[in-house]
């Protein structure tokens, strides 16, 4: 049982019904990896991300998460859903929208228990958010608000966190902060991390997976131009992003 | 107003009219608050308006045209919320036309009831002053129910409100909260129905919960604000109709309308300060 990887991917295929959006994927995630996804806009990683979490089913193959199908272990799974999601003026606090990530802990009627509130105090401390719990989440920063997406996917202590274009709406420095963040949760957890940002998330990774409808590359080492030409069908100019902001901000 | 305040103390249908006022803000409040932050007000307005063809069946075969509302506006809402679950992307269309087919099937049973066919302006737009004891205890019992069905799925019907997919993936009955909300909200129509009229509801139900979401931090306190903002709203409009003799239900949608226009232009530095305090 142990020996079985994190998430598994057996010649998976899907279409939406027209063009297929995967074809023939073959990936294993072993337990403990920190995977980055990378790839061009409607390449497939939010969709494949869907059939992990079991919201979708593949069309062919099949999907195996720690050993079983998607949809039985749910709760060992935190998501980060993409930004911009959902409203962002809806009238909620921090804690109460990191307490919806104990729903399928603490089911039926009434009021959320007592520690239901001290698992939601736990994940915002670790996402470094808990001093904004009581803050209506239309007040956050892009930053903040991620880290309180983070704090709600922690609560029900998954043990593979899946994390959709994380720093896509953010500045620079709070996009350090979320991966510093997520280096540290990957002392004990499976993370992926789905990126349209090679060059960045690079940093911080185990390991590269490259997606633009199939599996271009799997590789542990850092991406090259060449397999970003594949990928991207084009040659592109990388730009590194080590540069790091001088104290007025600028770099 | 204090030939207004002199009549309710002697009058028993002005009562009587208050009385209904308060009963129906208090589900406008509180549902009117998921209808304006899931923004399903389209939804809201198709189970009003096919709630006619319920109310012209049951005024045909002789039955409490309540009644038949109320097994129109649920079957309405099952409808309405099995086509946002299944067909979300002809969601449109087809809702536009179970209103339209809904308020036609109406017409056309009520021209068929012999007699005098003067209840239908009523239906369309409300006869606050003329709610009876019978009706004041139905609104009871309908805002009775509501407040216990939120009282106990508050969070499922918060998750659902908030992010589907989420609530989906921690293992929420999607599918059925959807339902439930939305059959809720119907049960509010009907009991919005007596005050101003299946046409008028939708505008009861948006905009007390429209302001209250400018100021309040949490659907919670949203629901409890709106609730007030709708009894201050049905009183005044109430009181306001009575010495010119203007229709009530149009005179309550006015002062609840310009009432959110203010809030919107003028109440920002109001807001401001709200917000700034936990």
């Amino acid at each position: 049982m142990s020996a079985a990887p994190a998430i598994r991917l057996e010649h998976v295929g899907f279409d939406y019904g027209g063009p297929p959006v995967l074809e023939d994927v073959n990936l294993d995630v072993e337990r403990g990896a920190f995977l980055g996804l990378v790839g061009p806009n409607g390449g497939g990683k939010s969709t494949l991300l869907k059939l992990v979490l079991g919201l979708i089913e593949p069309t062919r193959g099949r999907v195996i998460v720690l050993g079983e199908p998607p949809g039985m272990r749910r709760a060992a799974l935190g998501y980060v859903p993409q930004f911009a999601h959902f409203q962002r003026d809806f009238p909620i606090s921090v804690s109460d929208m990191v307490l919806q990530g104990r729903l399928g802990h603490s089911r039926g009627a009434g009021r959320y228990r007592r520690d239901d509130r001290e698992a939601a105090t736990r994940a915002m401390v670790q996402a470094h958010i808990a001093d904004a719990a009581g803050r209506r989440l239309g007040t956050l920063s892009g930053g903040q608000l991620q880290r309180a997406l983070i704090a709600r996917a922690l609560v029900d202590s998954p043990e593979i966190l899946l994390l959709d274009e994380p720093t896509a709406n953010i500045d620079l420095g709070a996009e350090e902060g979320i991966f510093d963040l997520l280096k540290t949760l990957h002392e004990t957890l499976t993370i992926v991390v789905v990126s349209h940002d090679i060059g960045f998330i690079s940093r911080y990774v185990t390991r590269v997976a490259c997606l633009n409808r199939r599996l271009v590359c799997h590789d542990t080492s850092v991406v090259g131009g060449k397999i970003v030409e594949t990928l991207y069908g084009e040659p592109m100019r990388r730009i590194d992003h080590d540069s790091r902001l001088d104290p007025r901000g600028r770099p | 107003m204090s030939e207004f305040l002199r009549a309710l103390a002697t009058q028993g249908f002005l009562q009587n009219a208050v009385l209904a006022g308060l009963l129906a803000s208090l589900g406008c409040g509180v549902m009117g608050s998921y209808v304006v932050v899931k923004r399903i007000a389209f939804l809201a307005g198709g189970i009003a308006h096919a709630v006619l063809g319920g109310m012209g069946v049951a005024y045909y075969l002789g039955a409490s045209p309540m009644a038949g509302a109320l097994v129109a506006a649920l079957a309405a809402a099952l409808l309405i919320g099995t086509v946002n679950l299944r067909w979300r992307q002809h969601e449109d269309t087809l809702i536009s036309a179970l209103w339209a087919v809904g308020m036609a099937v109406g017409i056309v049973f009520i021209s068929r009831t012999p007699g005098y066919n003067v209840d239908l302006m009523s239906y369309l737009f409300g006869n606050i002053l003329m709610v009876d004891r019978t009706q004041l205890a139905t609104m009871a019992v309908l805002d009775g129910c509501i407040l216990v069905l939120v009282l106990m799925f508050h969070r499922q019907l918060l998750a659902v409100a908030f992010d589907e997919e989420f609530a989906r993936l921690r293992g929420v009955n999607v599918e059925l909260f959807t339902l439930l909300l939305l059959c809720m909200a119907a049960l509010t129509v009907v009991l919005l129905i007596q005050v101003v009229g299946l046409i008028l509801v939708i505008a009861l139900l948006t905009l007390p919960a429209a302001i209250a979401s400018q100021y309040a931090g949490s659907l919670g306190r949203m629901m409890v604000l709106a609730s007030v903002l709708g009894a201050v709203f049905t009183f005044a409009g109430l009181a306001a109709s009575y010495g010119p003799d203007l229709p009530a239900g149009a005179t309550i949608i006015l002062v609840a309308g310009g009432a959110y226009l203010l809030s919107t232009f003028l109440g920002a530095p109001l807001r401001r300060r709200w917000r700034r305090s936990p």
